[in-house]
């Protein structure tokens, strides 16, 4: 059968390569409006603090201002800014501008004006009177009794416990974890700490708002989630949902910071202050103070193990940092369990999370979703159970590997807060992934050099993620025909660089065996193409890709109605090649001349469909992450020289972008490892605000990254693919840490492992050594 | 104040502010192609070539642009060698968002003209202008490497 696949499973060029190779006007802010204002945010410089007085006077009367919002004249609606399927999972806490600032970077006033220099001037010209209260920034302290309450407005709805800073809380139980931690020959517990990180997409937020000759508000803005923003700004402006377009243009990346309302409700609302085009686009420190980030978490893991390498009991205890508002904390730390916790089927498992409010930037999506920060600690202490044990690092992970046909422990649980059914693993290639990684990094004969100064390490961690939302997440499809063959598809799922424009054309031109070039495809305007919940959760190709594969066999069963009419043969005779019809006897009929008889010479209609696919399950994907270092032990420098990632994706629809997800997710998790972080400065005002001092990695810093890509070929998806945008981030950063503790015999349970924590890390290891030995002495 | 400059071969005259950047020049000129990134000059995103070197435009008064050639990837369209660069880029998988793949581009233009084999750490150091948050660089040297393979092919054949 796979012989027979013409254009899914091959490397087909980009369908939109072409116009970015020679940097055509494609993105949002690639145009310019007749009228068209400039926005600029006024941003709060105190971390926690009450507005007593807010004066515009100065800045309305500024040349070129042509509109200053504030609380003043924005009505008070609550809202929550995470792009997630409605209801959006609680708590909602957040309002455009509220009489209260709660972070270094929260919005405090808007400013629409003729030029950018007019905008940022006029911004210096609002008089803001702030009473300062106490701010709070560490997730232990804000939970205590008698921390600030971040909180404290009366129409906050959904926040677990507002007096105690909780955003959000998360319980869950399988079989008994005590009685398993009972049947342990081994219990070990451990902390561990994330940090914050931040997407960093090369193209920062940017919305262009204009309202259109019929009076409807049109929203062009970079988005992942172009049918959630229509519906979250509506109601944050109390309008007909129907009165709002959104339109997303090429997407300059996004990794989760663009599921989020952070730029369009604003924009928007200057638009209709001032009834004139208005751009708003966020600097690069913006991004960093204003935009969404990673949550960190600190980690109480203890897990109980028997002799054997058998786990028998995981108790996983989460501190996330939501900062100032609770967008996705939630949902986060679901996945952060569900991950870890389904991915080794331990029995009894017990989860407690919260996600605590504290004055610093808002943290939200990021791809991996919490899996990359769980398995982080799951992965260290399982290297550190295997030591402790003498048994070898890769059969724990085999011992435990969930197999097809079992049922992860919570894979009902945690759908954006929902349940779903409890569904066996169909396919899973973890075993594949870790032998064919193992062969690519040479585990065997891997000789870690643990002695000297330049100290090389090799280490392992697993990973697995999800397709897309099970019963919850949905895409759909509309495809036409036209008179050339070619066909328009017009899919809501935003392609946010990813390639997946190229992959809906693919499975499209697979089922229709027509060129992929054949094949239009736009997305996404919510005007003209159906519902979709966005590029978010691993869904795309999954969720998305099934009702692309589902319209087209309909478009096909079309063609193929006509062609057996003009052929005089049954339909099940025919068969699709070439952009043609063929009947077994050699007559054939062109798409083309199809399409024209249908438009115009017989029983006239469209050939056309529509369709829409949400899944009651949600097949994971799985992933091995394969790491070589060398630690500078004089100096603390962590070096990566090779990562592996083998990642069963089920059936990769265009290999080379498959293998080009994986490479980027590597690379994010290496700066995740190493060099990212936002530290601030004791005052909640980020240090790290340019690529100067926030690190991501450039060419030469790059390691040789080598991807692998395992087929399993699951029965839900098309083609059998599952996904692979996630997964690949989420277990390298561990690997590496599993590396430098191979290299060193020292674990460091904190990221990121920069040269001063290491340093540290093994002078302290050293001192230890030493007190040992003269203890001994004595 | 008044500048004069060869933008994309042509000679032209501007009357820009003194503030005003080379990249926000460029940019109202409709060259779409030079994109905002960080205003540091630390991303690439912006980079033009200047004299027929890579210059980062965020950072650049249009001003200090004054009787300089700058070239843009819309000056390069239908250019048969930057085409070689660009379907070498296509071909290799190694635009994703490509956001950052004009400036790439400029960049490996500017590193063939000045060395016909260059090896995979000057291609590096030659991309390390430009930051990538999507590839991860695998493909973007990839691509190079085969732009430069495909460079030799023509000169040896040609």
């Amino acid at each position: 059968m796979d012989d027979e696949l013409k254009y899914v499973g091959h490397a087909v060029k980009k369908v939109d390569a072409r116009k970015l190779a020679t940097g055509r006007a494609a993105f949002t802010d690639d145009i310019e409006m007749r009228g068209m204002l400039h926005a600029k945010l006024l941003y709060s410089p105190h971390a926690h603090a009450r507005i007593r007085e807010i004066d515009t006077s100065q800045a309305e009367r500024a040349p070129g201002v042509r509109a200053v919002l504030t609380y003043k004249n924005v009505p008070r609606v609550i809202f929550s800014s995470a792009g997630e399927n409605y209801p959006e999972p609680p708590p909602y806490d957040q309002v455009m501008f509220d009489r209260k600032v709660r972070f270094v970077g929260d919005r405090v006033a808007a400013v629409a004006a003729d030029s950018v220099e007019a905008a940022d001037s006029a911004l210096a010209l609002i008089r803001v009177d702030y009473e300062l209260l106490d701010p709070v920034f560490e997730v232990e302290a804000a939970c205590q009794p008698g921390a600030p309450v971040i909180h404290d407005e009366a129409d906050a709805t959904g926040i677990y416990d507002a007096r105690r800073n909780i955003a959000a809380h998360l319980d869950l139980l399988a079989g008994d974890p005590e009685q398993g931690f009972r049947g342990a020959d081994l219990v070990m517990e451990r902390d561990y700490r994330t940090q914050f990180v931040q997407h960093c997409a090369l193209e920062p937020h940017v919305t262009i708002c204009y309202v259109d000759e019929d009076d409807r508000l049109v929203i062009r803005t970079s988005t992942q989630v172009p049918f959630h923003v229509r519906r979250i700004v509506a109601h944050e402006l109390q309008l007909p949902v129907g009165r709002v377009r959104v339109i997303k243009p090429r997407i300059g990346g996004g990794f989760g910071g663009k599921q989020e309302v952070v730029t369009e409700d604003v924009c928007a609302a200057l638009c209709l202050a001032t009834r004139r085009p208005v751009r708003l686009e966020f600097t690069r420190e913006e991004e960093f103070i204003a935009a969404r980030s990673r949550h960190p978490q600190t980690i109480r893991l203890k897990m109980g193990v028997r002799r054997d390498g058998q786990l028998t009991a995981v108790d996983m205890r989460v501190l996330a940092n939501a900062g100032a508002y609770g967008t996705h904390s939630l949902t986060v730390m679901g996945v952060t369990a569900t991950k870890t916790f389904s991915l080794y089927n331990v029995a009894n498992a017990k989860f407690t999370g919260d996600a605590v409010y504290t004055n610093l930037p808002v943290t939200g999506a990021f791809r991996g979703y919490g899996a990359p920060q769980g398995f982080f600690a799951f992965e260290s202490l399982l290297d550190e159970l295997a030591a402790e044990l003498g048994i070898d690092r890769i059969e724990i992970r085999r011992k435990n590997f969930i197999r097809a046909g079992q049922v992860p422990p919570f894979a009902q649980i945690i759908s954006e807060g929902k349940e779903t059914a409890k569904r066996a693993i169909v396919t899973c290639g973890m075993e594949e992934c870790l032998r064919r990684g193992m062969d690519e990094i040479g585990w065997n004969d891997a000789r870690s050099r643990p002695t000297g100064r330049m100290r090389t390490g090799f280490g392992v961690a697993c990973a697995m993620q999800s397709s897309g939302i099970a019963r919850l997440d949905m895409g759909s499809t509309f495809m036409k025909m036209n008179e050339d063959g070619s066909f328009n598809l017009l899919v809501g799922v935003p392609d946010i660089g990813t390639g997946s424009d190229t992959i809906m054309a693919q499975i499209a031109a697979e089922v229709l065996r027509v060129d992929p070039e054949k094949i239009i495809v736009c997305s996404s305007d919510t005007d003209f193409t159906p519902f979709d919940s966005g590029a978010y959760a691993s869904s795309t190709t999954f969720i998305s890709g099934t009702s692309v594969l589902k319209a087209a066999e309909e478009v096909r069963r079309q063609i193929l109605s006509v062609a057996a009419d003009v052929l005089e043969c049954d339909v099940d005779q025919l068969r699709c090649q070439d952009g043609a019809v063929y009947d077994p006897s050699g007559g054939s009929i062109s798409y083309s001349d199809i399409c024209h008889r249908a438009l115009y010479e017989k029983d006239q209609f469209q050939i056309m469909a529509t369709a829409s696919h949400y899944s009651p399950s949600s097949p994971p994907p799985f992933a091995a992450a394969f790491a070589e270092v060398v630690v500078d032990v004089e100096t603390g420098i962590v070096q990566v020289k090779k990562v592996v990632s083998a990642v069963d994706c089920g059936f990769a629809i265009n290999p080379q972008t498959a293998e080009g997800q994986v490479e980027g997710a590597v690379a994010q998790a290496i700066g995740f490892a190493l060099t990212e972080d936002m530290p601030h400065d004791g005052e909640g005002r980020m240090l790290w605000t340019d690529f100067r001092s926030y690190k991501i990695l450039a060419a030469s810093d790059m390691p040789e990254i080598v991807p692998i890509l395992v087929t399993t070929k699951d029965p839900a998806g098309p083609f059998g693919a599952k996904s692979i945008a996630e997964i690949p981030i989420s277990s390298p950063a561990a690997a590496i840490a599993n590396a430098v503790a191979d290299a060193t015999g020292v674990r460091i349970r904190e990221l990121p492992l920069t040269p001063e924590r290491v340093y540290r890390a093994l002078k302290a290891a050293q001192h230890v050594a030493q007190d040992t030995v003269e203890v001994s002495r004595r | 104040m008044k500048i004069q400059l060869k933008l994309n071969g042509c000679d032209q005259n501007f009357d820009v502010s003194e503030q005003l950047t080379l990249l926000q020049l460029l940019r109202d000129e409709g060259c779409y192609s030079v994109k905002h990134g960080c205003e540091s000059g630390d991303c690439g995103a912006c980079t033009v070539l200047m004299n027929d070197r890579p210059a980062v435009s965020c950072i650049m008064l249009a001003a200090q642009a004054h009787e300089k050639s700058v070239i843009t990837l819309e000056g390069l369209d239908d250019e048969p060698r930057t085409g070689c660069i660009q379907d070498a880029f296509v071909n290799s998988g190694a635009i994703q968002c490509g956001y950052c793949t004009p400036a790439m581009i400029l960049v490996t233009r500017a590193l063939l003209d000045r060395s016909s084999s260059p090896s995979e750490t000057q291609i590096r150091e030659a991309l390390n202008g430009v930051l990538c948050r999507c590839t991860g660089y695998v493909k973007p040297v990839e691509a190079v490497l085969n732009a430069v393979r495909q460079q030799s092919e023509v000169t040896t054949h040609g």
